[in-house]
């Protein structure tokens, strides 16, 4: 069981992010996922998350309870969401551009990418979201890079899928080479 | 009879809620819906209306919800299932039409995906605060059948189902969900067309001069007819016997209503479904309903850890309600321990039926959240406390009521 918190702000593509990993896991990995979005009123610029629980028996209760992985986007996010991230075993992936974390607690794991630097590298800003799906999918593992690279065509615009798969590639590169170290 | 394969869409989906539902509306055969889109149901009506083309159905945005209802009522009578979306102030507004189609006895489905109340409330964020307007929201006695599913797969089987009992019953079928569900993403599969049952319509079938619209076979539903077909169809919202005509004396007004009640009343026990866990030697039954029996796994889950026998009853059908069920608990068990997202609705109908046997503990909820599990654990501890019968309802007091009125919690946004 894994219970995961996508945190950032409307438009990022931070809701979008648990839909696929979620699908990955339960269509293509063959578990069971569930996804949960908070959002606010407004359609860009306002906080939002979303929660994922992947498990590999059904999910019952579809909250986090002591978060496994905490994906910060923002710095409202990561300051809202980060005292849920377990101390036991919790993993911190953050932009290191947007996200100033605040010194480690307990085991937590933290690693860092410059995922929208490598989104406007790649030509569009808003394919940052992916990006950090990449490298969650390489540093967590609890979805298999088979499984997203299944889900990532179904879920964005089909014009936009080359780039997409692309982003997903330089985030996952780098995962493998931060998880090297 | 079989579902019609245009509107079913086979396979495996990772969707939400919502969607599951505007697929399963589809699906049993909705071919009309007629709506005021509304957060946080919009992705129900954006799902079935890019969707419904298949099917040769149809989705119409109306100018509100007055005449969305009125519009769901209208095509029900042209022949076709028919079904609207909305959330708490939508609600609100519909209630009028409603019972008026509760009157003539339209089959109908109304997906109410519940949001924060009062009045425009949180209209991003959960609530469960509708549920004795789904019941009495319309003036005058009439029954309705209200189903709350728990995940989006249970929102696509219990669309097709609340179909399938709007037509059998001849009744409003409102699904009362909430955010949480309509906005939770899980796999969802959809079987073949010729593995879903659908309830066809209840034509009347017999010479055209022998019809009347409200003579109701022996299950107190009466046959319809489609209006235009040659059959002579008067329908009014006025009492009316059983031709339709409008009727005032109180001998014509007693059998009408007491028909109207009694078509669900006495099909009860043929309509209700619960899904009960761990009941059998319970001390302690959790009642919920939506998503506050996930959140209630939780709970119970806790409180089993530390020994305690706790067994949990959900309310798939939370109207008619299961008297009979709860009675026969009540002499079982020391307390019902009812989580719900509001202060106090279904509660009340656990205590009635209780008779004074079994406590009754509510979890309230404002809203824009849900239950902290913590809070259903201790509240079983709580009843399991109690010595004495406490009359009526008592009142939880949960971590976060004591920590914003007493507690000095700094409130920020």
């Amino acid at each position: 069981m894994a219970e995961i918190r996508f945190a950032g702000y409307g438009g990022q593509g931070i809701i979008r992010s648990g839909i696929i990993a979620g699908m990955a896991a339960s269509i293509y990995d063959n578990k069971h996922a569930t996804m949960s979005q908070s959002f606010g009123p407004e359609a860009r610029g306002g906080a939002c998350s979303s929660q994922l629980v992947v498990s590999d028996t059904k999910v019952l209760y579809p909250y986090i309870t002591d978060a496994d992985v905490l994906v910060a986007m923002s710095q409202a996010g990561y300051d809202k969401f980060e005292p849920e991230l377990s101390e036991r075993k919790g993993v911190l992936l953050y932009d290191e551009d947007l996200v100033k974390p605040k010194a480690s607690r307990g085991k937590i794991k933290a690693y860092a990418i410059p995922a929208q630097r490598f989104a406007e590298q790649l030509g569009r800003k808003i394919v940052a979201n992916v990006v950090m799906l990449g490298f969650f999918t390489a540093v967590t593992k609890i979805v298999t890079y088979e499984a997203m690279q299944k889900a990532l065509p179904e879920s964005v615009p089909e014009k936009a899928v080359e780039l997409n798969m692309k982003a997903f590639e330089r985030g996952y590169q780098h995962g493998l080479e931060v998880t090297k170290k | 009879m079989k579902a019609d394969p245009k509107g079913v869409l086979t396979g495996t989906h990772y969707i939400d809620g919502d969607v599951a539902s505007g697929y399963g509306a589809l699906a049993a055969g909705c071919r009309f819906i007629a709506g005021y889109p509304i957060t946080p149901s919009t992705e129900a009506a954006e799902a079935f209306a890019r969707v419904a083309p298949r099917a040769g159905a149809i989705f119409i945005q109306m100018e509100d919800e007055l005449a969305s209802m009125a519009a769901v009522v209208g095509g029900a009578w042209a022949g076709v299932k028919t079904m609207t979306i909305t959330s708490g102030p939508g609600y609100s507004l519909m209630q009028e039409n409603i019972g008026f189609g509760a009157s003539l006895e339209t089959p109908f489905v109304l997906l109410n995906i519940q949001r924060g109340g009062p009045s425009t409330g949180v209209p991003t964020k959960t609530g469960q605060a509708d549920m004795m307007q789904s019941r009495w929201g319309s003036h005058g006695d009439y029954e309705v059948i209200a189903i709350s599913p728990d995940s989006p797969q249970e929102m696509f089987d219990y669309t097709v189902k609340a179909f399938n009992l709007a037509e059998k019953y001849r009744c409003p079928v409102m699904i009362m969900s909430d955010e949480c569900v309509g906005h939770m993403t899980e796999k969802v599969v959809i079987p073949p067309a010729d593995q879903l049952e659908v309830e066809p319509r209840r034509y009347y079938s017999g010479p055209p001069e022998g019809y009347q619209p409200y003579k109701p076979d022996p299950d107190l539903v009466p046959k319809m007819a489609k209006a235009g077909d040659g059959l002579k169809l008067y329908i009014s919202g006025l009492v009316h016997d059983e031709r339709g005509y409008p009727v005032a004396a109180e001998e014509f007004k007693t059998i009408y209503v007491r028909r109207l009640v009694d078509k669900i009343r006495l099909n009860k026990n043929k309509i209700i479904e619960l899904k009960e866990e761990g009941v059998d030697n319970a001390d302690i039954v959790v009642v919920s309903y939506g998503i506050s029996s996930r959140v209630a796994v939780k709970g119970v889950e806790m409180a089993r850890e530390k020994g305690y026998k706790v067994g949990t009853l959900r309310l798939v059908t939370v109207w008619p309600f299961p008297d009979e069920r709860i009675q026969e608990l009540s002499s079982k068990v020391k307390a019902f321990v009812v989580p719900e997202i509001n202060y106090g609705q279904v509660v009340y109908d656990v205590a009635r039926c209780t008779h004074g046997k079994a406590n009754v503990v509510l979890v309230p909820h404002g809203g824009a959240g849900v239950h902290n599990p913590k809070d259903i654990t201790d509240a079983i501890e709580y009843a399991l406390k109690q010595e004495k019968r406490i009359e009526g309802v008592v009142e939880f007091k949960t971590r976060l009521e004591k920590l914003v009125f007493e507690g000095g919690m700094k409130l920020k946004e």
